[in-house]
């Protein structure tokens, strides 16, 4: 029963962690651009969720859209407003854009948070379920919504992956992520390429926080640890992989509840870090990494 | 004409530093972390009672004036912020932080910068222990909440009566988060409540940042006791809203510090449906004649009524005035905390008195029938509703249908 247990919890978390992360590293392999406030999208949108329910007496899914709607224009804010300005700066040069746009994301993160404290205080806030109530499988008890958001994930991932696969846009976007310089040749508006990765990305990273905040619930000290995890999981899967992403999040998940459930709550995010260092030593690239 | 106005003048000049001193407003400091909604309700709720004894007449003529202050729940800034208030805004008094951790951080502080100071919601019984121990230095330092060994007599007392004969339990298991005030909570939980009927079964002590409670609730499952008891102020949210979406079969009864305050049905979205929670006030549990008008006072001003942290500092101020008007208007940190030791208030809380010096619980507050008592609430559909003690409580305990109790 506690295999069973730990199969199931697993696999949950496994499921959302990938979510979060695949926006994460989609964006680092088309725009190069590690998003420092990753988890401060991930909780506004959690948060919104929340007051459209609250305070706004909206019900399951409107409340849902209202968080989507809100990583997606917080992630086009992140894209116009901070990224894009330093990356047409002809003050900043070439080599050292990279550590300004990190140095800019993390900052607007901590903008973001600290709104996000200021407006709903740092109290962690839980999103309403889609559905209630348990189902009992072999005699473990799982809370069914807690079915619905491992479904959810691997059905926005598998919508992702059609995207990219199978249409004019997505092929587009993956063909950016291998050569922009190409795409431009091609006749592709590169930067219309780079508004739809950054909104595509803000729905992923919206999706991953209202069910986050369905799952387990978020605070405005949700924003480090999120940012954190994705980052490890995308590090750990290599950059730019959306593949490894996933393998890395699945290995992170079920380490850490493995972790949790047979040593110590308290431990449950020790293992993981040890992986990650084990990996950078012997395949400093990643799982899947392909720079 | 001259010699008639030069003894005027001398009797003028003479006069006029005790007029201007008459009207020095006396300065309070208050230091807590304005977005955490137990520290919120702190500043909003001293500036409540400042303006209630300015529209009296202020201390013997002399208004008081609240200077906040925002540490972020972090040791440091509270520190930092400490400082600022006596060396630069030359506050008389501190009233600072809920959180033990900072609390202790400041206790050297009130000695080292000779300045009276209370916390408002910090309860361990180190607190006070450190000031019985080493009363010269620590002589300033006052507890305005009660100890965490009082809450958990609280919890015990009131299980015996709820749990145990009302109920029928038998078994439990500690599960509370991994901070200072948990500690001394925790002994005593384990000393009280076996002779309540209950038997500790296990003990859980969970870190602070921990997101996922499936595991923990999974291995007290395990072990099949009647009830969870419970010590969680910095987490309350998650542990909650998991427990009632994985329909945990047992009671959450105990200290849940965030479920007290008002807003905690909404933040759980319906989740804390059944939780008991003990607490030293509620807006309307009438604890003493103060109690009520308070909360609505503070409703009317700020829409929304306070969290428990909110009375503690709303007292606070109140018995700082209370001290400086029996020491004559003295300010100085050794009369005013002479006077304190003397306080004899009833506050929103209850009847306000300090333990004396050589009582190994030196300035806690005398918590008991008569003095500050508390109850215990459940939270039913909305609302708070007290179900002890006997001559407080305005409902029974109903649990949700998945909950298995014994009867």
């Amino acid at each position: 029963m506690l295999v069973l247990q730990i199969l199931i919890d697993g696999f949950a978390i496994g499921a959302l962690y990938a979510l979060g992360a695949t926006g994460f590293t989609l964006i680092f392999g088309v725009s190069g651009v590690l998003n420092l406030s990753h988890g401060a999208l991930m909780v506004a949108a959690a948060a919104a969720a929340w007051a459209a329910h609250t305070e706004g007496a909206m019900g399951s899914l409107a409340s849902a859209a209202i968080g989507l709607t809100v990583g997606v224009a917080l992630a086009l804010a992140t894209f116009r407003l901070v990224v894009r300005p330093i990356q047409r700066s002809p003050a900043i040069r070439a080599e050292e854009r990279e550590i300004f746009i990190l140095t800019a994301t993390l900052l607007w993160g901590i903008l973001i948070q600290e709104a996000i404290a200021s407006l709903f205080t740092s109290n962690a806030k839980t999103v309403p379920p889609l559905i209630g109530g348990v189902t009992l499988l072999f005699g473990v008890r799982i809370p069914r919504n807690e079915i619905l958001t491992a479904i959810l994930c691997w059905a926005v991932i598998g919508i992702l992956w059609l995207w990219v696969n199978r249409t004019r846009t997505g092929k587009a976007v993956l063909a950016a992520s291998m050569n922009s310089r190409g795409v431009i040749l091609l006749g592709i508006d590169l930067s219309r390429i780079h508004v739809a990765v950054w909104a595509v990305y803000g729905l992923l990273a919206g999706v991953a926080g209202v069910l986050l905040g369905m799952f387990l619930g978020v605070s405005s000290y949700s924003v480090g640890p999120l940012t954190a995890s994705a980052f490890s999981i995308v590090v750990l899967g290599g950059l730019g992989s959306v593949y490894g992403s996933i393998m890395a999040a699945y290995a992170v998940g079920y380490l850490e509840t493995m972790t949790a459930y047979l040593v110590s709550p308290a431990y449950r995010f020790i293992p993981a870090l040890l992986l990650l260092v084990t990996v950078m030593y012997v395949r400093p690239h990643g799982l899947l990494g392909r720079r | 004409m001259t010699s008639l106005k030069l003894p005027a003048l001398l009797t003028l000049a003479f006069l006029l530093p005790v007029a201007g001193r008459a009207a020095e407003p006396i300065k309070i400091g208050v230091i807590s972390e304005a977005q955490a909604v137990a520290g919120a309700s702190i500043a909003p709720a001293a500036q409540l009672a400042a303006e209630e004894i300015n529209a009296k007449g202020g201390i013997d003529g002399r208004p008081v004036e609240i200077v906040a202050y925002d540490d972020h729940s972090s040791a440091s800034d509270a520190v930092r912020a400490f400082q600022r208030a006596v060396n630069e805004d030359h506050v008389q008094a501190v009233v600072a932080s809920y959180v033990t951790e900072i609390a202790l951080a400041l206790q050297p502080w009130a000695d080292r910068l000779k300045t009276v100071t209370i916390t408002p919601g910090a309860a361990s019984d180190l607190i006070p222990e450190a000031i019985a121990k080493d009363y010269a230095h620590n002589r300033y330092y006052f507890q305005g909440f009660p100890t965490s060994s009082a809450v958990a007599h609280m919890v015990c007392d009131s299980a015996k009566d709820l749990l145990v004969k009302h109920l029928g339990m038998q078994t439990a298991v500690i599960m509370s988060e991994d901070a200072a005030w948990t500690l001394p909570l925790d002994a005593t939980y384990e000393s009280c409540l076996p002779p309540a009927g209950l038997k500790p079964l296990d003990h859980i002590r969970f870190s602070k940042d921990t997101t996922d409670f499936t595991p923990i609730f999974n291995r007290i499952e395990a072990l099949k006791p009647d009830v969870i008891i419970t010590g969680v102020s910095h987490v309350g949210v998650q542990p909650t809203v998991q427990w009632k979406n994985q329909q945990v079969p047992l009671p959450m009864y105990g200290r849940s510090s965030q479920a007290i305050n008002p807003v905690f049905w909404k933040d759980t979205d319906g989740g804390a449906q059944g939780v008991i929670m003990q607490a030293f006030a509620a807006p309307d549990v009438a604890l003493s004649p103060k109690t009520i008008p308070f909360a609505e006072a503070y409703r009317r001003k700020y829409g929304a009524f306070p969290a428990e942290t909110g009375y503690t500092a709303y007292d606070a101020i109140h018995y700082i005035a209370d001290a400086v008007h029996r020491a004559a208007g003295a300010t100085d940190a050794d009369t005013l905390a002479a006077a304190l030791e003397k306080t004899d208030y009833e506050g929103a809380l209850g009847r306000i008195q300090f333990l004396p010096p050589g009582d190994p619980h030196a300035h806690a507050l005398r918590v008991g029938p008569g003095f500050v008592q508390g109850v215990m609430m459940q939270w039913q559909d909305g609302k708070q509703v007290t179900v002890w003690p006997a001559s407080l409580a305005n409902g029974e305990m109903r649990f949700p249908s998945y909950i298995v109790t014994k009867r």
